[in-house]
């Protein structure tokens, strides 16, 4: 082209780095895509975002079936010295089909102690419908120390047209709930 | 005395541009279209931005018109959000980024003595697809349902669940933009890395090639990330799959993490070139060396891996755990160590300097005093428990605009000033350049001052309408707006009167304290510059 041709030990060098960074682009498209699993990772080490884990569900499974004996274990581990302030919110976002509620508005609890959260569902349309409730806990580190051992959010519920539904949540809270915590906010979502 | 060192210069390299007659230009369009010549590109790729600058602009007008009252008056609440969205993207991706590129192709093979860029072919293509981007873009605002309204940011489920058909248009475009800037940084690292004259050795790198080097690599860390995440956000809206939607799964929350995770080096995408170009310009007018050349070097790699250690500082009111915020919070307090070195490099540089004040200077000064101030407020945010009060305010709005405003534009601005003669081989009209400085210097303060104070008072930002009692205060900023953007109409008519040759012929060395291999060939800079390496001399 010019006096100065790009020489070919010149070309060789420019396509092989040429390739390291068209490699190093595809890496980083990846690892865009990463993020998704390692942010699930983290939250779950973290407690980050107040998410509910995979793990309640596995111990539910073992809670039902030793349900005596794990209230029998967890009576004596009640902290009395404290009692947390749990407030309960919903809200629905399958537009003006479905109400949603919580009948206990607010709970006291100690940690260790068994609990139960009421909530309503109203079908206000004239369809059967499918629903599934998706938890949020704020703080967002107490998320790791709330246990649910039965929750109408593990599975998707079905009510009928013009019908009206109760659902329950029981869970207790952990004794090693840090001391900073004095209040929570759970949150459920229905879709 | 000027004119007999540039006598000197045009002998020793009469020799280069003597054989230069065989390939000039080729005539009308098709030079363009089909042009490798980095001089070229890099033309195009500046007169892109321009455009795209004045078009980005208008869309200000349109916003500062809107909230020159209070209540709704010009444009609905709809087309406003869309004017913020496609303002910030166009700005960002349209305006400021090709800007530097377009400096980038210019300058970096003058600068390291190289005859073009390493892959021309691939420079061409990086250009061309942009305006296409631009285009279909823009295209989006006249769909039915009308363009993006999400915000730049355009976060889950804002961009998914609730935006309208044209999400499918941003979302392209936003890939082609991402392509452009991959394929660019690919050419620049390339060139950087290849193609240096013999004896221009890593530390004799003018910085801006040095800081461009960096911003590259920043480029192909994030630009793909931000792929995947627009992509994430297409697949969640056409084709079912819940990345962001809690209720299959997936996290809102965790669409900022991504975005931001690009967002923030994205910031020093936009302004470490601007770190370069006042480093070249201050030691110039100062006629001294640059102060701390090395520290500039490992300021500039420390603010490039600092930037990945920071997102969430835009995401403090999110609830994180507090030992979260507080890493986040001293991460981004420590990024302003290395930028104080610079700020300071940049001031000893000029202590007891022979200082005069051309315009390049003028613009100079200006982006160090006004982008410590953009500093300052970024400092500010950085403070959690007070992000809380200033988040989503027209604080944030004031801290960004002087950070891009004050200071990438105001540094692109400068540059222009300073090599625009080598560009088109004459003086542009410095009475107009002047004009063009003291009006958008103190009309931008008018303009984006204030608006920390109704920032602090609680207006909140991409809101069409606000309380009454920030009322005086919004008439002043779009009085300053208004003005601002008539001033960038000075600039224009000064550029297209420079690029008609209006003006004194200037030397090839244009700026006595000037140094680098750019000044040593001719003004106008010849079409092949260097198809014989320069002698580098210590
Ligand atoms: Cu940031």
């Amino acid at each position: 082209m010019s006096q100065r041709s790009v020489s070919a030990t010149q070309q060789q060098a420019n396509t092989r780095l040429v390739k390291r960074l068209l490699l190093a682009t595809a890496i980083m498209f990846g690892f865009g895509f990463a993020l998704v699993p390692l942010y699930d990772v983290f939250c779950d080490i973290t407690g980050l975002n107040g998410r509910v884990y995979q793990k309640d569900t596995q111990q539910t499974q073992a809670a039902q079936n030793l349900v005596a004996p794990l209230t029998e274990a967890e009576q004596d581990n009640i902290d009395v010295t404290r009692s947390i302030k749990l407030e309960m919110m919903t809200i629905s976002q399958a537009g003006g089909a479905i109400l949603f509620e919580p009948i206990d508005k607010t709970l006291r609890i100690h940690p260790g102690q068994m609990a139960e959260a009421r909530f309503r569902i109203t079908n206000v349309s004239k369809d059967a419908k499918y629903v599934q409730a998706i938890p949020s806990i704020s703080p967002g580190q107490a998320g790791l120390y709330l246990h649910k051992t039965a929750c109408f959010c593990f599975e998707q519920q079905h009510i009928e047209a013009n019908q009206q539904n109760e659902f329950v949540m029981q869970f207790y809270l952990d004794t090693d709930l840090p001391e900073d915590i004095l209040q929570m906010t759970l949150a459920y979502t229905l879709y | 005395m000027n004119s007999v060192t540039s006598t000197q210069d045009t002998i020793q390299h009469g020799s280069d541009q003597g054989h230069d007659s065989h390939h000039g230009p080729a005539k009308g369009i098709k030079r363009w279209l089909y042009t490798t010549n980095h001089k070229d590109i890099g033309s195009l790729y500046l007169w892109f931005a321009f455009i795209m600058f004045l078009v980005g602009g208008a869309m200000a007008m349109v916003i500062r018109a809107e909230l020159f009252q209070p209540g709704l008056q010009i444009v609905e609440p709809h087309f406003f959000n869309q004017m913020t969205t496609v303002h910030g993207l166009i700005m960002v991706f349209g305006a400021v980024m090709p800007a530097f590129t377009g400096l980038a192709n210019w300058m970096i093979p003058m600068m390291i003595g190289a005859p073009d860029m390493a892959l021309p072919r691939m420079n061409n293509l990086s250009f061309w697809i942009l305006p296409f981007a631009f285009l279909i873009l823009l295209a989006s605002l006249f769909v039915e349902g009308g363009g993006p309204a999400f915000g730049w940011t355009f976060y889950a489920p804002l961009s998914t669940t609730y935006s309208g058909d044209s999400t499918a248009l941003f979302v392209f475009s936003v890939h082609i933009m991402g392509i452009s800037s991959i394929m660019g940084a690919i050419n620049v690292i390339v060139t950087i890395w290849n193609m240096r004259a013999p004896g221009m050795t890593w530390f004799k790198l003018p910085l801006f090639v040095w800081t461009w080097l960096i911003t590259a690599f920043l480029l192909i860390a994030v630009m793909p990330v931000l792929a995947g995440a627009v992509t994430m956000v297409l697949t969640d809206k056409y084709f079912g799959t819940s990345f962001f939607d809690a209720a299959g799964g997936g996290d809102p929350v965790m669409f900022q993490h991504i975005f931001w995770f690009f967002g923030h080096p994205e910031v020093y995408i936009m302004i470490l070139p601007a770190f370069g170009i006042i480093s070249t310009i201050v030691p110039a007018f100062s006629r001294k060396k640059l102060f701390g050349y090395t520290s500039m070097v490992y300021a500039t790699v420390s603010i490039a891996l600092l930037s990945f250690l920071v997102w969430a500082h835009h995401m403090f009111t999110t609830g994180m755990p507090v030992y979260a915020e507080l890493f986040f919070m001293y991460c981004t307090m420590l990024i302003s160590v290395p930028t104080g070195v610079k700020v300071f490099n940049w001031v000893a540089t000029m202590w007891r300097g022979a200082i005069s004040y051309e315009v390049p200077m003028l613009f100079s000064l200006a982006f160090i005093v006004l982008f410590t101030f953009g500093g300052f407020s970024g400092l500010m945010l950085a403070i959690t428990p007070v992000d809380f009060q200033y988040h989503d305010t027209y604080f944030v709005v004031a801290h960004f605009h002087y950070v891009l405003v004050t200071g990438a534009i105001f540094s692109l601005i400068a540059a222009a000033y300073y090599w625009l003669p080598k560009w088109t081989g004459v003086m542009y009209d410095v009475g107009l350049a002047k004009l063009h400085f003291w009006c958008s210097l103190i009309s931008v303060n008018v303009l984006f001052f204030p608006m920390h104070f109704v920032g602090l008072a609680g207006m909140p930002r991409r809101i069409p309408d606000y309380s009454i009692q920030f009322a005086d205060w919004n008439q002043i900023i779009s009085l300053g707006g208004f003005a601002f953007g008539l001033s960038q109409l000075i600039f224009l008519a000064l550029v297209i009167k420079a690029c008609r040759k209006q003006g004194e012929p200037v030397a090839d060395k244009v700026w006595d304290g000037a140094e680098g291999l750019e000044w040593t060939v001719a003004s106008p800079a010849p079409y092949h510059t260097f198809t014989t390496p320069p002698k580098i001399q210590d």
